[in-house]
């Protein structure tokens, strides 16, 4: 049961070989067993969880189940979900108890009756590509406790791939889905942006922030994101279009696929092994009936530039809301109201994101918004056009998430431009608003990598189905982490 | 392009966060590695590039001027650092 697919739990749950409240103590149990060890799960709260399983348990007898009513998940703690503790990885929030639920929550909870079994850890307000910015310690990787598994998704990684949760929700700004994905075995979507509700999603980058599945393979994130998506009048960028079926297109033979390969993500600056593999999973794409076509983005060098001011900018806005007043963390000591958010502000939040306010507030301020922030949207552009003109030629983009495998802890912790250059090959994507996704094809030194899957704006359906057709043809992801 | 001290201080109070001379020394050096990157930018002719905000070209929806939430506040209050009735407390700012 423990590395089940989402299909075969929801099947084994409808067939009553199991109820959701044994199946997500199965899950509790493993937690508490390997949760010391991995750190995946910032909150864990049993009696929450098993009740959620017991109204799942009762749709299911009633017959008024969903296909994955009682199918236990984990989901990332920048999710408010009502009466839960909603940290965002940061001290800021340690004590935060959400008085509200996201739209995803609110879906997957009343709509889908999905049973959340925790909160994972992740990188403070989502800033980091380690894990290791997190108020509550970094988390390990389950395919070598001594590496990071990603971020900012890490702990929905880690969970994912140690089995501590069938599947997870994870959130991707700048990659934080894709790249963890791709360090811990997994398969991971970022959706268009706009697709998925941000709402109750605590915000870092408003225009690049977008909600995704990461799960085991193509199958089981198609049927998690069917409980994700719709248009949300609460959310002001979310987009009114007709709701579809992820899971559609899955088997549709791949003859005839176009897959775009840019230049510029095989040339140099990646780690030569995972090009190999990445190299090998086009040889089987192309076995599987596509042909490849050289494409480019001439200006993708150019995004991880452009993604450190927009983000930075964005955050120091959506950031400025913590202030110790209304919600989340109050110095204890201050003179006046100046003093108060100042001490507030220093203690509450982590180095990485204090840094990451001061470019957007300095990117902001006057005499430099021109030559930084409005440069860089403008630079935004000319990577959103790279895309139009690479999709004139291909179907899909191909190429490695990350330029390496998971790297140790600490490796790259002390050196900030050396952790955001590790999102070289995923920025370019949100800043386009493109969907992306990261699935397995191979190991380096028993490390995973992952194949990076770019399509056209609402072409997740296709992505999935590019993704399903490699996983029927290979057992990469079928590869499981060695921790017990 | 290299932030002064100055101005490392001087944003970091436009931000509210306070920060001693030795964390702003820390800071300077990380702040300036990661300018060295956004630089890279600055060589790019982007003239007549129009900026591009957000990647759905979609203009914001409009609702009809209506309630539509429910009173919420003693919920929304209870996560507050300190309330006294029904208001948030906050050092004296008016003498």
């Amino acid at each position: 049961m423990i590395n089940a697919s989402l299909r075969e739990l929801s099947q084994a749950l409808a067939a009553k070989k199991i109820s959701s409240v044994e199946l997500s103590t199965l899950f509790l149990d493993r937690i508490e067993r390997l949760n010391p060890t991995l750190n995946a799960f910032v909150t864990v709260d049993r009696e929450k969880s098993l009740k959620m399983a017991v109204a799942a348990d009762a749709r299911i007898a009633a017959g008024t189940a969903g296909p994955l009513t009682g199918v236990p998940i984990a989901q990332k703690d920048i999710f408010c979900a009502d009466g839960w503790r909603t940290t965002c990885g940061s001290k800021m929030l340690a004590n935060f108890i959400s008085p509200y639920d996201a739209t995803v929550i609110r879906k997957m909870h009343a709509e889908a009756g999905l049973v959340s079994l925790g909160k994972t850890n992740m990188d403070e307000f989502a800033m980091g590509s380690s894990n290791e910015t997190s108020f509550f310690g970094p988390v390990r990787n389950p395919w070598d406790t001594e590496r990071v598994p990603g971020g900012s998704s890490g702990g929905s990684a880690a969970a994912v791939a140690a089995r501590l949760a069938p599947a997870a929700t994870g959130t991707d700004t700048g990659g934080s889905i894709r790249q963890p994905a791709a360090l811990c075995n997994l398969t991971g979507l970022k959706p268009t942006y706009g697709v998925v509700s941000r709402y109750g999603m605590i915000a870092f980058a408003s225009s690049l922030d977008q909600g995704g599945p990461m799960a085991a393979s193509a199958e089981d994130c198609a049927l998690l994101l069917n409980t994700m998506v719709g248009f949300d009048e609460r959310d002001s960028t979310s987009l009114e279009r007709p709701v579809e079926d992820y899971t559609r297109d899955l088997e549709k033979p791949l003859n005839g696929l176009r897959i775009g390969l840019p230049k510029e993500f095989f040339g140099e600056g990646c780690d030569a092994d995972v090009m190999a593999a990445v190299r090998a999973a086009i040889a089987e794409y192309e076995k599987l009936g596509a042909t490849c076509v050289e494409v480019s983005l001439p200006n993708s060098h150019l995004s991880v530039p452009a993604y450190y001011v927009i983000a930075p900018a964005e955050a120091s806005s959506n950031l400025s809301r913590f202030d110790g007043v209304r919600y989340g963390y109050r110095a204890p000591d201050y003179g006046n109201l100046d003093d108060m958010y100042m001490k507030s502000r220093a203690q509450g939040f982590g180095a990485e994101v204090k840094r990451r306010i001061l470019i957007g507030a300095y990117v902001l301020s006057h005499g430099y918004y021109d030559a930084y922030y409005l440069q860089a949207q403008r630079i935004r552009r000319l990577i959103a056009n790279d895309f139009v003109e690479a999709f004139k030629q291909c179907d899909v983009i191909m190429g490695p998430t990350s330029p390496s495998t998971a790297f140790k802890l600490g490796e790259k912790a002390a050196d900030p431009v050396q952790m955001y250059l590790s999102d070289i090959y995923t920025i370019a994507v949100n800043l386009a608003g493109l969907p992306g996704m990261s699935i397995p094809c191979g190991f380096v030194g028993g490390l995973p990598v992952g194949l990076q899957l770019i399509g056209n704006y609402f072409a997740e359906g296709q992505l999935l189905n590019v993704a399903h057709r490699y996983q029927q043809a290979t057992d990469w992801h079928q590869r499981r982490a060695a921790i017990e | 392009m290299s932030l002064t001290l100055e101005q490392v201080k001087r944003i970091a109070h436009l931000a509210r966060i306070e920060t001693s001379d030795a964390e702003a020394l820390t800071t300077q050096g990380h702040l300036n590695g990661i300018f060295q990157l956004i630089e890279q930018m600055q060589a790019v002719d982007t003239s007549g590039v129009e900026p591009m905000a957000h990647a759905q070209d979609v203009s914001q929806r409009l609702r009809e001027d209506a309630v539509t939430e429910s009173d919420r506040r003693a919920a929304y209050q209870a996560v507050a650092p300190e309330v006294e009735v029904g208001l948030y407390l906050v050092p004296k700012v008016i003498e």
